[in-house]
């Protein structure tokens, strides 16, 4: 954790502003807001290492987080169970699925991947959406409760639940962080870079696959669950296609394969989507060609070009660093690489 | 004898790429494969490293059948390969590319990661050292830090054997190892093949530079249409009748 914060400014950044923003900005509306954000970021950090650092595309996710939701909603709600419980079960519940999807869809590659993970997205909503006699179909899943005491800390307040969600994220960030610099993260890159020199270099890239899955089928039903305690109600839209579509826009924007694009992505876009809320549908006039051109242009988003451009700074200055001894200091130029990768 | 291939078959649909080819190769030794264009020498190697599943015959290591099993449990008995184009990762730099080639032989885990356990920082220092040697070893440590993408084509080449020679092989598989590359750095790449071998690696190479090939092979087979017409000895190989046609016939550069 020490070596986290000393190396990565934006983080220290993330880390005060979101301390801080409830006493800067007091305002119930946009601790709501950021505190949704918080879980979104959660989701596409999960669909970041699959899609961003293996280099498989999943559409499956939107299912996954409703998997999540519906999880939580259903224990708590039907069977009286502990919310932390009901938490945990949550995400083993949705990271068993993850398992047997992975298992069938990992045997597929690129736009096949993406159409059956697709596909099987659309059925967990549909399932969802039609079992009502489990989920209550369309009229949704009410009375879900917040998140229960921790010894004297309650979650009753809209501020103890931003903070919970907040150190959620930052477990989340925490646990990429050190996955993508790790003899496992350069594993799942090299994957991602190519299958066939991945195996030939003895890497069982089914295993490394199915465990990326099924991670971030864990984390997106983690937000999902948290989402559930936090909106108090839910419906099947939550697992609709669109939800994917939105995730997927976080992420490219803020940059795929990068540590903080899911961060930068999700608060851009949904601070953009918020101040032009006045434009309702058409908003999406305006993001559909800016999310083309960024892709076109930056395809590895806005935390991607910022990198390029100082990687292009650096080497215009020629200034060769000091060759390292130290391992944490070794750890940092690992770092820069991988996100440059 | 390291290797051996007893009436090793490949079909594609109809396409018969490699015929019934009864191979061996020899501890200690460079071997290869040569033959015109599509003759079946990229696929022979792809046989014998697991990327492809024989339709016929069998694959020997060390006396051990593995012709069924996956290219990776291959790999950590110690058979490495490179491709004929380059699989590199241009954006990340030339050491990054070649660290994760020592994973094979590391055992740490997500657990490992997650908890910065001391076996992941044993192994990652492990793999990051062994980088080190084997670029060394290929003579590429003055351009470790740069990215992969802006080094030479040659460059390119020595990074592909370090990433094969961090997987600690008994056998290094080379598919066409100097193609597009200039004569001088040609044998810059052979004397470099030489020094595996008195390294106690084993060579197996694919390539058209025959008079390269004849200079360095201490065994050469011949295929041609997928299978093998003729096997020995560079002396013996030029003076064979089977492989003067195959080359004239086949109109290919010698
Ligand atoms: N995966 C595949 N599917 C179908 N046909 C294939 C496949 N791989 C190779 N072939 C065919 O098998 C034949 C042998 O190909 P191979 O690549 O082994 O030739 P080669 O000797 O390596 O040629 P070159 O010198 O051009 O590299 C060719 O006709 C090729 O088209
Ligand atoms: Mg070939």
């Amino acid at each position: 954790m020490v070596s986290l914060l000393r190396n990565r400014g934006w983080l220290i950044g993330f880390i005060a502003a979101g301390v801080l923003f409830p006493f800067v900005l007091p305002n119930a509306y946009f601790l709501h807001i950021l505190t949704l954000a918080f879980i979104w970021m959660i989701a596409v950090y999960g669909l970041n290492l699959l899609a961003g650092y293996t280099g498989y595309l999943s559409l499956a996710h939107a299912g996954f987080f409703a998997v999540g939701a519906y999880g939580l909603g259903l224990l708590t709600v039907k069977t009286g169970m502990n919310y932390w419980i009901a938490l945990l079960l949550a995400c083993v519940i949705t990271s068993a699925l993850g398992l047997v999807v992975g298992l069938v869809s990992l045997r597929t590659r690129e736009h096949f991947f993406a159409i059956y993970t697709l596909c099987v997205g659309y059925i967990i909503y549909l399932i969802i959406d039609k079992w009502d006699s489990l989920t209550g179909g369309v009229r949704g899943l009410i009375g879900i409760p917040e998140p229960s005491n921790i010894g004297p800390i309650s979650f009753q307040t809209p501020i103890s639940q931003y903070y919970l969600i907040f150190a959620f994220l930052l477990l989340t960030i925490l646990i990429m962080y050190r996955i993508v610099h790790s003899l496992t993260g350069r594993t799942f890159i090299a994957i991602r870079n190519s299958e066939d020199l991945a195996r030939t270099l003895g890497i069982s890239t089914m295993k490394n696959k199915l465990m990326v899955f099924v991670l971030t089928a864990f984390f997106a039903g983690l937000a999902g669950a948290l989402y559930a305690s936090f909106i108090r109600f839910i419906g099947p839209d939550i697992g609709y296609i669109t939800i994917i579509f939105d995730l997927l826009t976080y992420l490219l924007v803020g940059g795929i394969g990068t540590l903080a694009g899911p961060i930068v992505g999700t608060f851009l876009i949904v601070a953009l989507s918020q101040s032009l809320q006045f434009l309702q549908d058409y908003r999406m006039l305006i993001f559909g060609p800016l999310l083309t051109l960024l892709i076109i242009f930056y395809p590895r988003g806005i935390v991607g070009a910022y990198h390029d451009w100082r990687l292009k700074r650096k080497d215009a200055q020629r200034t060769r660093p000091q060759k390292e001894q130290e391992y944490f200091e070794t750890e940092e130029e690992t770092e820069k690489q991988v996100k440059e990768g | 004898m390291l290797m051996e291939t007893k009436k090793l078959t490949k079909r594609f649909g109809g396409l018969t790429a490699v015929n019934d080819v009864d191979f061996t190769i020899e501890k200690g030794k460079i071997n290869a494969i040569i033959g015109p264009n599509g003759a079946g020498k990229s696929t022979f190697f792809n046989l014998l490293s697991g990327t492809y599943i024989p339709s016929e015959g069998q694959v020997f290591y060390k006396g051990q059948d593995i012709t069924k099993r996956p290219p990776d449990k291959i790999a950590r008995l110690g058979v490495a390969r490179t491709f004929q184009t380059n699989h590199l990762f241009e954006e990340s730099t030339v050491l990054d590319n070649v660290i994760v080639g020592h994973r094979l032989r590391t055992s740490s885990n997500l657990w490992d990661a997650v908890f910065r356990t001391r076996r992941f920082k044993f192994e990652e220092k492990k793999c990051r050292d062994k980088a080190m040697e084997v670029l060394d070893f290929v003579e590429l440590t003055h351009v470790m830090d740069e990215p992969a993408g802006s080094i030479t084509q040659e460059e390119k080449k020595r990074v592909a054997f370090a990433l094969a020679l961090a997987t600690d092989p008994e056998v290094v598989f080379l598919d066409e190892p100097t193609a597009g590359i200039n004569p001088g750095e040609t044998e810059g790449l052979a004397s470099l093949m030489e020094k595996m071998v008195q390294r106690g690696i084993t060579v197996c190479l694919i390539e058209h530079k025959m008079k390269m090939i004849m200079k360095l092979a201490d065994k050469i087979m011949v295929l041609n249409y997928g299978e093998k017409i003729a096997e020995g000895t560079s002396e013996e190989i030029m003076n064979n009748q089977a492989v003067i046609e195959a080359y004239l016939g086949g109109g290919a550069s010698a």
